[in-house]
This record gives structure tokens, C-alpha cells and sequence, in this order.
């Protein structure tokens, strides 16, 4: 029972990095119809964003708040020059959308590579990220908990900020009728511009944390293309464009994932097993509900 | 100020002091008809002034050319600012206020919301919103996808009365609402025309002979009539340049 409760939290907290990297994603393409193949590279950004400034800082508890303030503010920054620079010319044309940012994502990528070369870099943290809290017989990772926390708080503040603040509203109504919205005084390019900013730094910090809490602190080049493609079956599943969705799917995804991996073994070609039974729960629910669980028509 | 004055589309204005809207050589193409054929008028300050004609004409874009929503050329001037080829946007800001021919309330919003939206740095003006549209204050946490053609049409007016504007575009407000509504957002535009001027697409005649003083009558894309609206009363005219008896 305690190995089953240690787990589900570790795919809670899986759940939590996937949610982190998908809800950018989903926010970004339910808001504004732009399918963005350069969200990987933003996750990587922030994850090399948040080793470059753990290196110079003390091994202290607190400093990991700046590391992931950094790989945040990396993310956002990062996607929304790319929005200013490269989407905004590009608005209702999805196939060059498409074009330019896998261009993009194989260029950041390809920078990297001949900037830190193949090799992982190790991101340092503080102790008490590495040990485990006792809860009862079970020994839970701190980093667990940190992902599960720093998930629900970016729930709660997307869902806060989308729906009590008059850029939230804004923002929401400007996927429903742009013009019309222009058409209030309003300038929907700056609301855009923020709707990328806010999931380059969801992507960022999902980085920083898919590092530390599943790669035991190591951060490639090529990391954000692996995570991005759970990341789009998360917000198939969850529904295209419901955060909500995105949410629960992430949950789901990280649960199976981490629950068929652990009971089915890995040995004996079973190793990819867990990745194959998220395909599954894709195709299950595509064949259910085509939609998503809770998302508009796909 | 009133001048009649008939129009034969030549695209000129006359460059009136007091208009509070000028247009002159108005061209917009949409998907390769060329809908609007180099149209001029002015629409003078104050009061309301109907812009009249067919199906298909041109009117609902002439509206959305004049505040950007639709790519064109020509010359645009609102107040003392040439807006031609601004943003909507920075048009809007000039205290223009626009409401759709379909009123494009915000379907998944609250009434709330659909108002809050259209709020600007000073905030908005509820009180007056809501003394136009009581029923929008009872309905205000309800989603605006829920409401009645009518009480989605005082949405849209009300949206744009919530702050001070100096010119009102409104598309059709009569359009498919039941008398009772139409009763309603006739009252609403007789009061609003006191403080800001109105330029409205209607196609109810009886609707313009009650709110209009000037009408502005397009044909082909072009502007066939501008003058008085009395002349609604000469039934021959009518008749001629919309195709309706009355």
C-alpha cells in the first residue's frame, strides 16, 4: 500500500510537469488557433536558463525560488519576442504558422547543440529538494511535492487570471471574435502577445522542473521536443484549448504512465510499455469522445 | 447644419466644418468584388443620420471601412483626425462606438463580462446602462449566449454606451428583434442621439422616419442620395432608390 501511495504521488507530480508544459500550449492554441511547434524550445530555454543561474548562486534553500523565477521569466520572454517577431505576421495562416515554428524550434535547438554540445548539463539544487519527507511508513521525494505544489498553483492562477481579470476576459473574448474586440478600443495584439508570454513561462518553469524532478537534475538541448509530444497528447486527451481539460488529462497521462512503468516491470523490452499505454489512452478516448474529455470539437 | 443635396457617387465631400464624419473616395474590395465604388458623404454633428439601400450594397462595410475593420481606400476623416489606415483599435479610442449588424456579444461571457470589456482607464458609466436596459442589470451574471435576440441587442448598445462616445456606428439594431424590442432600442437610440451623433444602417423605414434627419441612400457602391430625411415622405422616391413602398 505505501508503494502505491509513493507513486501515485510521483505521477501527481508527473501529472503536475505535464500539465505545466501543456497548458501553454492549450492556452496558447485555444486562445488564438496557433498550433506552436516551438514550445518545446521554449521549455529548454527555461531549463538552460534556470542551470545557468543555479551555478552562480549558493547552494542555499531559497535560491531555487530565483532558478525558477529564472527558467519562468526565460520561457516568457522568449515566447513573446517569438510572437511579436514571427506569429503576429502570420495570423490566420496555420500551415505557415506551422512552417515557422518548427523552423524555429530546429534552429534554437540546433544553437544549442553548438553552444553546450549533446551533453546534459546538471542543474544544482538545494538539499531539501533531494531528500524525501516521511508521511507515515511512506517516504515521499520532496521534488514531488514541489511539482504537485507549483502544478496547482499555476492552475489556480491561470484559472484566476482567465477569468476575474479584465485581461483574462479580454483575452478570452478575443478567441471568440477578434474583430470585435478591436472593435472596442481594445488592442488584441497586446492581449496575444501576453497569452504567449504567459505560456512560454508555464513552459519554462515545466522545463526547470521536468529536469529536476524527472532527470535527475540534467538538462539537454533536445529535452523540450521529447516532453512536447506528451504535451500534445495531454491537450488531445484534456480537450484542444480547456485548461481545465488540459488539467485533467495531465493527471491521467501522468498516472498511467508512472502506474503501468512501475506494475508491468521493465525489463525484457517492457521499458517503453508506460509510453505505449498513453498512446492507448489517447486512441481510447479519440475513439470516445473525439473532442476531448472537456474541450471544444477537434 | 442640413444640406440637402444629391449625390451621383462621384466620390467628392464637401469638406463641411461641422461634419462630424467625412468620407471621399471610399474603395473596398471584398474577396474580388469590388463593393465600394468610390463613395462620399459627410454626416454632420449631431443627431442621426441613416445610411439606406439594397441588400448587398455596401452599407455594412461602408460602416466597418470607417473605423478599420475593413481594408480600404480612400479618405476617412472623424472630427479633425484623417484615420484612414489606422488600427480599429486607435479609431475606436477617438470615441467612436460600433454595433455589429449581428451584435457579436460575447457568447461565452457573462453580461458582466461584456461589459466590463468595454470599460476604459476611467471605468464605465453602469448607471447609464442600466437605466436604458434594466434588464441588463437582473441578467448580469447570466452568459450572454443564453439571452434573447432582443436582450442580446441591448447588450451591444448598451456595450458601447457604458463610456462617453462622440459618434455611434450601429448596423441594422432593429433587425429580426420582436416589436416589443424594437420599441426598446428605438427608445434607447432616441435618447443617445442628444449626446452623440448617429449614423445607422436600418432597413425598417418606419425605424428611420422616426430617429433619422439626414439619410444617405447606396446603390451599385456608390452613394445615390444625400440629403434630407423628408424625403422618405415622397413615396416615388422611395421606391426608386430602394426598390420599397412605404
Amino acid at each position: 500500500m505505501s508503494t502505491f501511495i509513493a507513486i501515485t504521488i510521483s505521477g501527481l507530480a508527473l501529472g503536475a510537469v505535464y500539465f505545466l508544459v501543456a497548458s501553454g500550449l492549450s492556452l496558447i492554441y485555444g486562445l488564438m488557433d496557433v498550433l506552436n511547434f516551438a514550445h518545446g524550445v521554449f521549455l529548454t530555454l527555461g531549463a538552460y536558463a534556470g542551470w545557468a543561474v543555479a551555478q552562480h548562486l549558493p547552494q542555499a534553500g531559497w535560491t531555487f525560488v530565483v532558478t525558477a523565477l529564472a527558467a519562468t521569466a526565460t520561457g516568457a520572454a522568449v515566447a513573446a519576442v517569438t510572437e511579436l517577431l514571427l506569429i503576429r505576421p502570420l495570423y490566420g495562416r496555420p500551415v505557415s504558422q506551422i512552417l515557422v515554428t518548427i523552423g524555429l524550434d530546429l534552429a534554437l535547438v540546433g544553437l544549442l547543440l553548438g553552444g553546450f554540445g549533446s551533453n546534459s548539463r546538471s542543474v544544482q539544487v538545494p538539499a531539501w529538494l533531494t531528500s524525501v519527507t516521511a508521511i507515515g511508513p511512506d517516504r515521499i521525494p520532496n521534488d514531488d511535492w514541489l511539482a504537485l505544489g507549483l502544478g496547482l498553483a499555476v492552475l489556480g492562477a491561470l484559472t484566476w487570471f482567465l477569468r476575474y481579470t479584465r485581461y483574462g476576459i479580454i483575452i478570452r473574448a478575443g478567441a471568440e471574435n477578434r474583430d470585435m474586440v478591436r472593435a472596442l478600443g481594445i488592442d488584441v495584439g497586446r492581449a496575444f502577445t501576453l497569452v504567449f508570454a504567459v505560456g512560454g513561462a508555464a513552459a519554462g518553469l515545466g522545463g526547470l522542473l521536468n529536469s529536476v524532478v524527472f532527470a535527475s537534475g540534467l538538462v539537454d538541448p533536445t529535452q523540450g521536443d521529447d516532453m512536447l509530444i506528451f504535451a500534445f497528447i495531454v491537450i488531445v486527451i484534456g480537450g484542444l484549448g480547456s485548461i481545465t481539460g488540459s488539467a485533467v488529462s495531465a493527471v491521467l497521462v501522468g498516472l498511467v504512465q508512472v502506474y503501468v512503468t512501475f506494475y508491468a516491470g521493465s525489463g525484457g523490452g517492457l521499458a517503453q510499455l508506460g509510453n505505449m499505454s498513453v498512446v492507448l489512452v489517447l486512441a481510447i478516448v479519440l475513439l470516445v469522445r473525439p473532442r476531448g474529455l472537456l474541450g471544444r470539437t477537434a | 447644419m442640413i444640406t440637402a443635396r444629391r449625390r451621383d457617387g462621384d466620390g467628392e465631400t464637401d469638406g463641411d466644418a461641422e461634419a462630424e464624419v467625412e468620407v471621399s473616395d471610399l474603395h473596398a474590395t471584398i474577396q474580388g468584388s469590388h463593393v465600394l465604388q468610390g463613395i462620399g458623404f459627410t454626416v454632420p454633428h449631431g443627431g442621426v443620420t441613416a445610411l439606406l439601400g439594397r441588400n448587398g450594397v455596401g452599407k455594412t462595410t461602408t460602416l466597418r471601412s470607417l473605423i478599420g475593420l475593413q481594408p480600404a481606400t480612400g479618405t476617412v476623416r472623424i472630427g479633425d483626425q484623417r484615420v484612414t489606415g489606422w488600427p480599429a483599435h486607435k479609431i475606436i479610442r477617438l470615441g467612436v462606438g460600433y454595433v455589429p449588424e449581428d451584435r457579436d456579444v460575447f457568447a461565452k461571457l457573462t453580461v458582466r463580462d461584456n461589459l466590463r470589456i468595454a470599460e476604459t482607464k476611467g471605468g464605465g458609466d453602469y448607471e447609464r446602462v442600466y437605466a436604458l436596459f434594466p434588464e441588463l442589470k437582473q441578467r448580469s451574471r447570466q452568459l450572454a449566449s443564453t439571452l434573447s435576440g432582443g436582450q442580446q441587442q441591448m447588450l451591444a448598445i448598451g456595450r458601447v454606451l457604458l463610456t462617453r462616445r462622440r459618434l455611434l456606428l450601429v448596423d441594422e439594431p432593429t433587425k429580426g428583434l420582436s416589436p416589443k424590442f424594437v420599441g426598446e432600442v428605438v427608445d434607447a437610440l432616441e435618447r443617445v442621439k442628444d449626446t452623440a451623433t448617429v449614423l445607422m444602417v436600418e432597413q425598417n423605414v418606419h425605424v428611420v422616419r422616426r430617429l433619422a434627419q439626414r439619410v444617405v441612400v447606396l446603390d451599385h457602391g456608390t452613394v445615390t442620395y444625400a440629403g434630407d430625411a423628408a424625403a422618405l415622405d415622397d413615396e416615388a422616391l422611395v421606391r426608386r432608390l430602394l426598390g420599397v413602398s412605404v
